[in-house]
């Protein structure tokens, strides 16, 4: 078999060399720059930088607010990958089995894919408005004093409906274009070996998800973490006060509003870290355990 | 003819856009939205309109945090505009950077404009001023926070505006209560509840002369006697019924007020223009924050809220000159007594109070009155101002702690420990940048 190669050395290094210059002036140089900040605490305006060695980690590491911030966000991130995947999941099996107006049906789905985080917030606001938002209402004729922006548990619970409500159609596209393309002389044959429809969902169509399953849960985690951030902000109004936030929010908070530059250097490499980790624990445990077809 | 108009007015269009080549032009950052921002661009028009020689463009950039962030990056980038409105929080900041900004005192004085702090009222004139009284920042958007309330509401319940807590929760509370209201909200924990209770009770907010004296080795002194017996009795007004809090967002504790669920509302002096405007369905007035006569007998002036204007360093000496030109007309009184008339921030020099006086304007408005005479009591101690770094760190962090003691997350004790010790880490992380 003849192998397709580049004759000259220098042609692929300059065929490559538009994507690399992109990594490394958009992400490592940047990342690089954080790295270096972390070390510092600096004057705001850039007159006076101190040399503090390892004191911003130490700073977080005994910051018990920072620690409670990290524990809320890793809850956060559960309940809204666990709830908007497997709502997604949920109608996406259902989806599939519409067979009149199923077009509209999908369609009316994936409509909230096209609004943006900071407008899926700005509904939330609407919705659990303090004296006449709809949902607000809602609870309180189940009898729970629902106050957005007041209490945290409830700030929290209306972060994580807009959060999950925002990516469910996202997910809902990706599960239902995986099962349809589950072949289907596969269901057929399942069918005949097995009558129930959730065991054959767990047993056959649930496996050949996976792989979909897979590349959605590390995309929701990210998510989660990261591109809530709108929805944080819109909700909290950008004054956190005794609400909840995620540490991407925090590092906002600091770097952005409170002009702490070494801080918020220090917790931007913190997570870094926390997605390298979760990278490679995804890719490392997780991927072994999928066939890809 | 037609024709020949078009190529006339086409030739005159030419002819000013030449005239306008010769203008110095700078730029102003500012934070002040809607309402507020229509009254800049006026300011602006009314300056350009005003002489030939210079052109200020205003740009409006967002909330206090985001200008003062953006003016920091722009400087950073050698890219600052000649003026950058910067709000009380981030004075420290913006102050302790000598080398951000020209100090307005000098940038007057070299420019030959007239220059005597003594013209400013007594409340404004040391807040934005460096440990030896020099002016660094020129008051600009100055406000305090004042008592509003609904007037029919109190003749409804038969009480008059309380003059001290005590009065408040032993009288007009309940009887407002009674009447069907709730009696107080307020919009700014931080400022009228800590800031402010401190200059109005004469009490030090920080050592080192409440930090003018420099970040190194300053410490907040927020966890006093008399501040946690004010929140106590806040806790237990909420609890009684005679005070709610709807967050830490400014409107959500003004819409009830507007509503005529609350009946008192503290706020700022510079929230009398919007209220005027709203014509609102009672008739409501104001007068000057309540205080503990269990603290003091003698209550003190607040501070100044709001922002002052800062010409940033790096410019052309040409610009300079424009920029001290411009302050110069935002001084002067008929420019002072159209900002303070439209918004309700208060006039910064006795001139332009006198002014407003003599028009009539409190005679019109009684209320509008109250912040400036507020700001006109008698001087304590610790009533000139107070400087930290990453201050408004810190008021995120008071803003959570009083959120949490009004929700029963956490007991007063805590809650003022928990300030003390976040605080005091922040000054002390912030001494460590200044060097």
């Amino acid at each position: 078999m003849k192998r397709a190669g580049f004759t000259a050395r220098w042609l692929p290094i300059l065929l490559l060399m538009p994507q690399l210059v992109i990594i490394a002036v958009f992400f490592y140089w940047p990342a690089a720059h954080a790295v270096q900040s972390s070390f510092f605490l600096q004057d705001p305006f850039g007159f006076g930088s101190t040399f503090v060695g390892l004191d911003n980690y130490k700073d977080l590491a005994g910051n018990g607010e920072y620690l409670s911030i990290a524990w809320f966000t890793v809850i956060f991130t559960v309940l809204v990958t666990f709830l908007s995947l497997s709502i997604a999941l949920l109608l996406a099996v259902k989806a599939d089995n519409v067979l009149r107006g199923a077009k509209t049906y999908r369609t009316l789905l994936m409509w909230v894919y096209a609004v943006a985080p900071p407008v899926a917030g700005f509904i939330g606001l609407i919705m659990f408005h303090q004296s006449w938002g709809p949902l607000t209402e809602l609870a309180r004729s189940i009898g729970w004093d629902f106050k957005l922006g007041v209490n945290f548990n409830d700030t929290a619970t209306a972060m994580v409906i807009v959060s999950v409500w925002k990516q469910v159609p996202v997910n809902f596209i990706f599960f239902l274009s995986g099962l349809q393309s589950i072949p289907k002389s596969v269901r057929e044959a399942a069918l005949i070996d097995n009558r129930s429809a959730s065991g054959r969902f767990w047993d056959v169509t649930f496996p050949l998800l996976a792989p979909t399953g897979f590349f959605l849960l590390i995309t929701n985690i990210t998510y989660s973490l990261f591109d809530t951030f709108g929805v944080i902000d819109t909700m909290v109004k950008g004054e956190p006060g005794n609400n909840p936030m995620t540490l991407v929010y925090k590092v906002y908070v600091d770097g952005f509003r409170g002009n702490d530059l070494g801080g918020s250097s220090a917790q931007s490499v913190v997570l870094m870290v926390l997605v390298l980790a979760l990278t490679v624990f995804q890719f490392r445990l997780v991927e072994r355990r999928i066939h890809y077809t | 003819m037609q024709k020949f108009k078009l190529g006339a007015s086409a030739a005159a269009i030419a002819m000013v856009a030449s005239a306008a080549m010769a203008e110095v032009e700078i730029t102003w950052w500012h934070a002040m939205g809607g309402a507020l921002g229509d009254t800049v661009n006026q300011i602006a028009e009314d300056f350009n309109a005003s002489q030939d020689d210079y052109k200020i463009t205003p740009v409006f950039k967002g909330t206090y945090e985001e200008t003062l962030t953006a003016g920091i990056a722009a400087f950073r980038a050698g890219e600052q505009p000649n003026i950058l409105q910067v709000f009380d929080a981030g004075a420290a900041t913006v102050i302790g950077a000598k080398g951000a900004t020209v100090p307005v005192q000098d940038l007057l004085q070299d420019n030959g404009v007239e220059f005597n702090i003594e013209d400013y009222i007594s409340g404004v004139r040391y807040f934005y001023a460096d440990s030896d009284g020099k002016m660094i920042g020129m008051p600009f958007n100055s406000s305090s926070p004042i008592m509003y309330y609904n007037v029919d509401a109190l003749e409804k319940a038969g009480v008059t505006p309380p003059k001290t807590w005590e009065e408040f929760q032993t009288v007009t509370a309940p009887a407002l209560k009674e009447a069907g209201y709730i009696g107080l909200s307020q919009s700014h924990l931080p400022w009228i509840f800590t800031e402010n209770f401190h200059s109005r009770h004469d009490l030090p907010f920080a050592t080192n002369d409440n930090g003018y004296e420099g970040a190194e080795g300053t410490k907040i002194l927020v966890n006093n006697d008399a501040m946690k017996a004010h929140f106590t009795a806040v806790k237990d007004w909420k609890d009684k019924g005679f005070f709610e809090w709807y967050g830490t967002g400014w409107s959500d504790n003004q819409t009830p007020f507007e509503e005529g669920k609350v009946a008192i509302w503290l706020g700022s002096s510079g929230s009398f223009g919007g209220l005027s405007k709203k014509d609102l369905p009672f008739e409501f007035s104001a007068t000057f924050l309540p205080y503990w006569e269990s603290v003091t007998k003698e209550p003190k002036q607040t501070f100044i809220g709001g922002a002052a204007l800062f010409a940033m360093a790096g410019k052309s000496d040409e610009e300079n000159k424009a920029t001290a030109a411009f302050f110069e007309f935002l001084t002067k009184p008929e420019t002072q007594y159209m900002w303070h008339r439209e918004t309700g921030y208060v006039p910064i020099t006795t001139a332009a109070y006198e002014m407003a006086k003599a028009d009539g304007h409190y005679d019109r408005a009684p209320a509008a009155e109250v912040g400036i005479k507020q700001l006109s009591l008698p001087a304590g101690k610790h009533t000139k101002g107070y400087r930290m770094g990453f201050y408004v760190q810190i008021r995120d962090v008071m803003n959570r702690e009083y959120g949490r003691i009004l929700t029963g997350e956490t007991s007063v004790e805590d809650a003022f420990n928990n300030i003390e010790t976040e605080a005091n880490a922040l000054l002390e992380r912030f001494a460590k940048t200044q060097n």
